[in-house]
């Protein structure tokens, strides 16, 4: 890329914007994510008592299976809150990035 | 062009007659009931798949084509082949496998080879897409020194691809001696061919193809298995709760299989674990080859999402099996229990077994069948996708970049990856028979430490930190390479269980935690001792890199009129 392409897309305050709003958003939800699956992992290995409780009163199912398939499903929902934004937003960004520079 | 059309073809067409006679030859012999609708889902599956790989052939031609399928696949289809190539017959298999025999346990394994999805996304995913072209070689040699960067990503590439082929290879051989009654040699040998014949001729495109039809068809599959076994095996209640009752009253663990077992018990072997499934994922290159197959980051990061929602679903499916197994097999009297050499009563098959006798009790011999084929497809296409990517760092990286410095005829550098692949097939055969007797267990989990060691760590380093330099990463490469590796090799599964040499020199099972950190303080240290001359062209390089990843502007295949 020449420099005088990257200097104007570097000198655009919408530039500016998109990185500072998506390196945030994405470090956010990566640091959700570690703290949910290795919260998960501390307490299979410090407290599995709390998972083998019964769901409800006199159940057969713990409360460990609805904790494990919610980790499951927090990794779908945590990259689709990121494509919900990202594919909307920050491309929106991007786009008038590009449509002022290019 | 018509030539080798025709030898296609002839080729084709020997291979299924041949497949249909090795499977009478056997059933003859052993005097087992043949499974016929086994065969024939599998013969309409190959007829499909070549059909396929003609009509991918066809379109293949340029390197872009035969690479990255010409960057033309959308973010839903590369998410079902990702999930396709994600989603090994090991996997479905051996997870509900261990569900069977362990219960709950089974499903914290799942969540760990869940939880790189995120990662890959937030990290990898748009930033990939941005700065590659066909190979994630691209990327780490972005703003660094060609030749030693290059050889190093080819290095990490293949290493990983030929560990991962192996386990599939000789899974594949198993599975296939269980299921269809052919013999070893001759199981590893058809894969072998087939998966040449897809990825030579329809490159990419063929090989998206084949994982798309895979994915659907062990989704399928799975689903089937999974809410027939709950309506079977709760009497038509369909709730969760009577499955789990039944399966607490038939396995000889009770309740026990309703909580978190001896699966995890030291925390540092847990975390370690967890690290090497959640980066190995983001250092497999067969995976992160995907993301030059769309055309943009948007469509990227869409792949990731589906990719992440049918592996979940996936995982949940392996969990269910798993107890409908347990409620419809385990019983004594259920048919599918038999009693082994030491006098123990276990499932006919062995634990990895459950899924497929539980197709058969839930769905007789015509799901049986179908499970069978889907599971013999889905080592095709998990197989097709490692030699493609093993391919590609051989042609793109070793051969265009390193040997020949850039300076190549695109046709020249898809016919020596032609080649590439035919070499990597017939090894593929060579090591799945050299390995027949082996137990191949832990090369999973010497891959996605490698993976996650080796390849990783320089990736994600070169597109977030600028001061990294090529002598820095060169140093946290091979160091996160050559550690995993010896830590393996010297920890307790390889040292005391394969070569039998007593107490493990290294004391954990999953080296990651270790290797990691050696990896990235390599990169680091490399980086910040390195005064030279290339290390300051290096550090200016990436303002230049990070606004092509940030924006995609002048990324390969984006918009450029």
């Amino acid at each position: 890329m020449q420099q005088d392409l990257v200097h104007a897309i570097k000198s655009n305050p919408k530039y500016h914007e998109l990185i500072s709003k998506r390196k945030s958003f994405a470090w956010i939800l990566a640091a959700i994510m570690l703290v949910i699956y290795y919260g998960f992992i501390l307490i299979i290995a410090f407290n599995k008592e709390f998972l083998s409780q019964p769901l409800w009163s006199g159940s057969i199912t713990t409360v460990g299976i609805p904790i494990g398939i919610g980790v499951i499903v927090s990794a779908f929902i945590l990259t689709g809150i990121y494509v919900y934004r990202a594919n909307s937003e920050f491309d929106r960004l991007s786009r008038e990035i590009k449509e002022e520079v290019l | 062009m018509r030539l080798w059309q025709n030898a296609f073809a002839a080729l084709a067409l020997s291979l299924v007659a041949g497949a249909a006679l090795a499977a009478g030859d056997v059933g003859e012999v052993k005097k087992q009931a043949v499974n016929i609708p086994a065969i024939v889902m599998f013969l309409v599956f190959v007829g499909a798949t070549l059909g396929i790989t003609y009509w991918a052939a066809q379109r293949t031609k340029t390197a872009k084509d035969f690479y990255a399928a010409g960057g033309g696949i959308t973010g839903f289809q590369n998410g079902l082949a990702i999930a396709g190539d994600y989603m090994s017959a090991a996997s479905f298999l051996g997870i509900s496998g261990l569900v069977f025999i362990n219960g709950y346990d089974g499903l914290i394994y799942s969540v760990g080879w869940l939880v790189g999805w995120p990662f890959i996304m937030f990290l990898i995913a748009e930033q990939l897409r941005n700065l590659g072209k066909y190979t994630y070689a691209d990327v780490v040699s972005y703003r660094f020194q060609r030749v030693p960067m290059r050889t190093l990503a080819a290095t990490g590439s293949l290493v990983v691809v030929i560990l991962y082929l192996i386990g599939q290879m000789v899974g594949a051989g198993k599975l296939i001696q269980v299921l269809f009654g052919l013999d070893y040699v001759y199981a590893v040998t058809i894969v072998g061919i087939l998966i040449i014949l897809y990825v030579t001729f329809g490159g990419m495109l063929a090989t998206t193809w084949v994982q798309i039809i895979k994915a659907c068809l062990l989704l399928g599959g799975a689903t089937i298995i999974a809410f027939g076994a709950l309506y079977v095996a709760t009497g038509g209640t369909m709730a969760p709760e009577d499955l789990f009752r039944k399966a607490t009253e038939i396995h000889n663990k009770k309740d026990a299989i309703m909580r978190p077992g001896t699966l995890v018990t030291s925390p540092i072997e847990a975390i370690s674990l967890g690290m090497a499934l959640m980066f190995g994922t983001a250092g497999l290159p067969h995976i992160l080859m995907r993301f030059f197959t769309v055309p943009n980051a948007t469509e990227a990061r869409k792949s990731v999402f589906y990719a992440t929602g049918f592996i979940g679903y996936f995982y949940i499916l392996t969990f269910l099996i798993g107890f409908g197994a347990i409620v419809l097999l385990m019983a004594p009297d259920s048919g599918y229990m038999v009693t082994n050499a030491k006098g123990v009563l276990e499932l006919k098959g062995g634990q990895n077994m459950a899924a497929v006798n539980l197709a058969a009790a839930v769905g007789g011999n015509l799901l049986l069948g179908f499970i069978s084929a889907v599971a013999f497809a889905t080592i095709l296409a998990v197989v097709a996708g490692l030699t493609l990517a093993g391919a590609s760092a051989i042609s793109h990286d070793l051969y265009a970049n390193v040997w020949a410095h850039g300076n190549v005829d695109e046709q020249q550098e898809v016919r020596v990856s032609k080649i590439a692949t035919l070499v990597l097939g017939v090894i593929a055969i060579l090591l799945g028979i050299a390995f027949e007797q082996q137990n191949v267990a832990y090369l999973v989990g010497l891959t996605f430490a490698v993976a996650a060691s080796a390849n990783f760590p320089i990736l994600i380093v070169s597109v977030f930190w600028s001061k990294m330099t090529t002598k820095g990463a060169l140093l946290g490469g091979w160091l996160g390479l050559i550690s995993s590796t010896l830590f393996v090799i010297l920890g307790p599964t390889v040292w005391t269980d394969v070569l039998k040499l007593g107490d493990p020199i290294f004391p954990f099972k999953n080296p990651a935690l270790f290797s990691m950190i050696i990896a990235f303080l390599g990169i680091w240290i490399g980086s910040i001792l390195d005064n030279s001359e290339n290390a300051k062209q290096e550090h200016a390089a990436f303002e230049a890199q990070d606004v092509r990843c940030q924006t995609g502007i002048g990324a390969e295949g984006a918009a450029s009129h």
